[in-house]
C-alpha cells in the first residue's frame, strides 16, 4: 500500500522520547500544539491530580468566600461559621447560574438572582421562591450547592480534586511535602497571601512554563538585563547574592508523583540589604526553633519546587505560581506572594519589592519569560521540520541544577499519564529501586488516572 | 487615593486658574505620551523628578497603598532609571524587537493645586503591537506635578488599570 503523505504532520503517539545509553531525551513538539493532546491532558491529568485552589489565610473569617476559576471551572470557597472550608460549583443547581458573582468577600447568603433560589454559607438552599411550583413544594432537602468533589489542605494549602475516587492529598504530595515545609517555614510562623493577586497568561502552551519556571540553565542569557543591568544598577553585583553554576551548583530532585525540585545556595533575596538586621533576626530565630542544620536549609537556599501537574512555589520571590490551559497555544497564570504573617511592614515591603522587581507581568524578569515562551510557541508551528525539544542536559552525568532532570521528570509523570499507565513513585533518571505505585487507588494520582 | 466630589470642590484653584493649569496638564501629558510612542525613553525621563515614583497598583486593588499590596510596578528613581536602561539596551528581550505604542490621552481634569504644583488625572488607551498581536490597556493615569523653575516635573506617575486581569496582554513590557 502506498503511504499518503499526510498535508497535516501527524504526531507520534508516545511524545516522550528517551534513550539513556545515548543520553538523549526528546519530546515531540505536537505536545505543545495538538488538540487532542490538550483534550487528553484534561481527562488524565486534570481531571484526575490534586490542583492548587487557594490559601486558608485567604477566608480567615466565617462568611469569608473566594470564587475562582480551577482548571477553567468556576469554583467558590466558603468559610463556614464552625471555621470550615467548603468548596462548591459556583452554579445554581436550579439554572447554573453563578451565585457567587463577586471574586472575593463575605457573605452570609448566597443568592442567585435569577429566580431568587438562595443558598446559606453550607450550600443548602433556604429559599425557593413560589414553592408551590414544585413537586416537592417547600422541601428545599437536595437542591443544596454542589460540593467539589474532594477538597484537602496541606499547612493553608487548599487544594482540590475532580477525581472523588483520588488518592489522599497527603499522599498524593508524598515526600514534596517536605519542600513545602521548607517554602513554609522560612518566616518563623504563619503565612499569608499578600494583597494583590497577579493574574496574567501567556500565548504558548501551558508545559512551556512549567518548563520554564524550574529552568536554572536559561537565568543568565533569558535574564541577562536583570544580573548584568538591574543589579548592578542597585549597586549589588550579581555575585553577591546568586552564586552561579561554576562556585555551587545545586542539585535537581525527582521527587514523588512527577514532582520535583531544583535548589541553589542563595544567601539572600537580592534587595534585602535594609531589611538585614530583620532577615538575621529571623534566621536565629530559625536555628533555636529547628536547629543548624535546618534553619540553614530553610534560610539559605533557593528552590523551585514543582507540584505535579501546574503549581509552582518559588523561595527566592517567595511566589506561588498556578498555571492553566486554555487551548493548546495560550495559559492562563496566577501569583500570589506567600508571606510571614509576623514579620514587620518594612520587611514585607522588601519582600514584595523582591518580587516584583523579578517576577510578574511587570517585573524586570517574567516579561522577558513571557516573550520567549510566546517564540518558542511560534517556532512549534514550523514544527515539520524540528519537531523535537531536547530536555537531555545532566542526563551522561550527575544533574545539577542547571541541567534538565527536573525537567525530565516532569515529563515522564506527564506521558505515563496520558498513556493512563501505572508509573514508578519516582521519575528520576535512574529510577530507585522502589518501584511501587505512589497512589493505592487504581483511579487516582500516580497510577495514571482512570477515564470512563 | 479615591477622589470624591469633596475633595475636588475644596482643593481645585478658581476657574481661570483652573482652565490654565488643564491647558498645561494637556500639553505636558501629550507631549509624555509622544516620547513614550517614539521611544524616547531618555527624553521622558528628564520629566521625572529626581524622587520620582512611577507605580501600577494591583489590578484587583487598586486603591491599595504602596507596600501594602503586591503592586505591578512601584519604581522609586533609581528602579525607574534601570528600567530606562534596560529598555535602551540590547538584552529587554520582551521589547525586542519593541513593540509599536499609541496611546490616546483624554479627560483631563486638575483634581488638586497648591504653590508647590498639582494633580491632574487623565484616561488613556494604550494600543501595544508586536508579534502580529493587537493588545490594549486601558485605564486612567494620575500625575504629580512639581514645579522646578520654568518646567513641570512629576512627582509620581500613577497607572491605574482598567483591565480585570492581564490577558491577552500577558505583560507590561514598555512604559505604560
Amino acid at each position: 500500500m502506498i503511504e499518503v503523505p499526510l498535508l497535516r504532520r501527524a504526531s507520534p503517539s508516545t511524545m516522550v522520547d528517551e534513550d539513556p545509553a545515548a543520553g538523549s531525551f526528546r519530546v515531540h513538539r505536537g505536545a505543545f500544539v495538538d488538540e487532542d493532546v490538550l483534550e487528553r491532558e484534561k481527562a488524565r491529568i486534570f481531571d484526575h491530580c490534586w490542583l492548587y485552589a487557594m490559601h486558608e489565610s485567604e477566608v480567615a473569617t466565617p462568611g469569608d468566600f473566594v470564587s475562582r476559576k480551577v482548571d477553567g471551572k468556576p469554583r467558590m470557597f466558603v468559610r463556614v461559621p464552625a471555621g470550615v472550608l467548603r468548596a462548591f460549583f459556583n452554579a445554581c443547581p436550579h439554572r447554573g447560574m453563578s451565585v457567587c458573582r463577586k471574586k472575593s468577600g463575605s457573605a452570609r447568603t448566597f443568592p442567585c438572582f435569577y429566580h431568587g433560589w438562595t443558598f446559606d454559607l453550607q450550600g443548602k438552599l433556604v429559599a425557593l421562591p413560589d414553592a408551590a411550583g414544585y413537586a416537592g413544594g417547600a422541601d428545599m432537602s437536595g437542591k443544596g450547592l454542589r460540593p467539589v468533589a474532594r477538597m484537602e489542605t496541606y499547612r493553608g494549602l487548599v487544594f482540590v480534586n475532580f477525581d472523588a475516587g483520588a488518592c489522599s492529598l497527603d499522599e498524593y504530595l508524598g515526600n514534596a511535602k517536605e519542600y513545602i515545609d521548607l517554602m513554609l517555614d522560612f518566616g518563623d510562623g504563619e503565612v499569608d497571601i499578600a494583597p494583590g493577586q497577579q493574574r496574567y497568561s501567556i500565548r504558548s502552551n501551558w508545559k512551556l512554563l512549567v518548563e520554564n519556571s524550574i529552568d536554572v540553565y536559561h537565568a543568565h542569557s533569558t535574564h541577562n538585563r536583570y544580573f548584568n543591568r538591574f543589579l548592578p544598577d542597585m549597586g549589588l553585583p550579581a555575585r553577591t547574592w546568586l552564586n552561579v553554576s561554576d562556585q555551587a551548583p545545586g542539585r535537581a530532585i525527582a521527587l514523588d508523583n512527577g514532582h520535583a525540585v531544583v535548589e541553589t545556595m542563595v544567601r539572600s533575596g537580592p534587595l534585602m540589604k535594609t531589611a538585614a538586621t530583620e532577615l538575621a533576626q529571623v534566621r536565629q530565630r530559625l536555628v533555636e526553633k529547628f536547629g543548624e542544620e535546618r534553619a540553614a536549609q530553610i534560610a539559605d537556599y533557593g528552590r523551585n519546587l514543582l507540584i505535579f501537574p501546574n503549581l509552582l512555589f518559588i523561595s527566592t520571590w517567595r511566589t506561588i505560581r498556578t498555571i492553566y490551559p486554555v487551548a493548546p497555544g495560550y495559559m492562563e497564570v496566577d501569583a500570589w506572594a506567600l508571606l510571614p504573617r509576623n514579620e514587620s511592614a518594612e520587611l514585607k515591603r522588601q519582600r514584595m519589592d523582591n518580587f516584583i522587581s523579578f517576577l510578574g507581568p511587570a517585573g524586570f524578569g517574567t516579561p522577558d519569560d513571557v516573550s520567549g515562551l510566546e517564540s518558542c510557541q511560534r517556532g512549534f508551528f514550523d514544527g515539520a521540520d524540528a519537531p523535537w525539544s531536547d530536555i537531555s542536559r545532566g542526563m551522561h552525568g550527575t544533574p545539577v541544577a542547571a541541567d534538565e532532570l527536573q525537567m525530565r521528570a516532569f515529563w515522564r509523570r506527564w506521558q505515563h499519564l496520558l498513556d493512563a499507565v501505572p508509573g514508578p513513585r519516582s521519575y528520576g533518571d535512574a529510577p530507585r529501586a522502589s518501584n511501587a505505585p505512589a497512589c493505592e487507588h487504581e483511579s487516582a494520582c500516580a497510577e495514571g488516572g482512570h477515564h470512563g | 487615593m479615591v477622589e470624591t466630589a469633596e475633595r475636588v470642590r475644596n482643593d481645585v484653584p478658581p476657574a481661570q486658574q483652573l482652565e490654565a493649569l488643564t491647558r498645561e496638564a494637556e500639553s505636558f501629558l501629550y507631549h509624555e505620551a509622544a516620547l513614550l510612542d517614539e521611544w524616547r525613553l531618555d527624553e521622558w525621563l528628564a520629566l521625572m523628578a529626581p524622587d520620582a515614583h512611577y507605580r501600577v497598583p494591583p489590578l484587583d486593588l487598586p486603591n491599595a497603598a504602596p507596600g501594602e499590596a503586591l503592586y505591578l510596578i512601584d519604581d522609586d528613581r533609581q528602579r525607574l532609571d534601570s528600567r530606562v536602561r534596560q529598555l535602551t539596551g540590547k538584552t529587554a528581550w520582551a521589547e525586542t524587537p519593541r513593540s509599536r505604542t499609541r496611546r490616546l490621552v483624554t479627560n483631563v481634569r486638575v483634581t488638586a493645586a497648591d504653590a508647590e504644583g498639582f494633580t491632574a488625572s487623565s484616561n488613556f488607551a494604550v494600543w501595544r503591537f508586536q508579534f502580529d498581536n493587537t493588545d490594549v490597556y486601558v485605564g486612567r493615569y494620575e500625575h504629580t506635578f512639581v514645579r522646578s523653575g520654568e518646567h513641570l516635573l512629576v512627582k509620581e506617575r500613577k497607572v491605574v488599570l482598567d483591565l480585570e486581569a492581564l490577558r491577552p496582554h500577558g505583560r507590561i513590557s514598555f512604559i505604560l
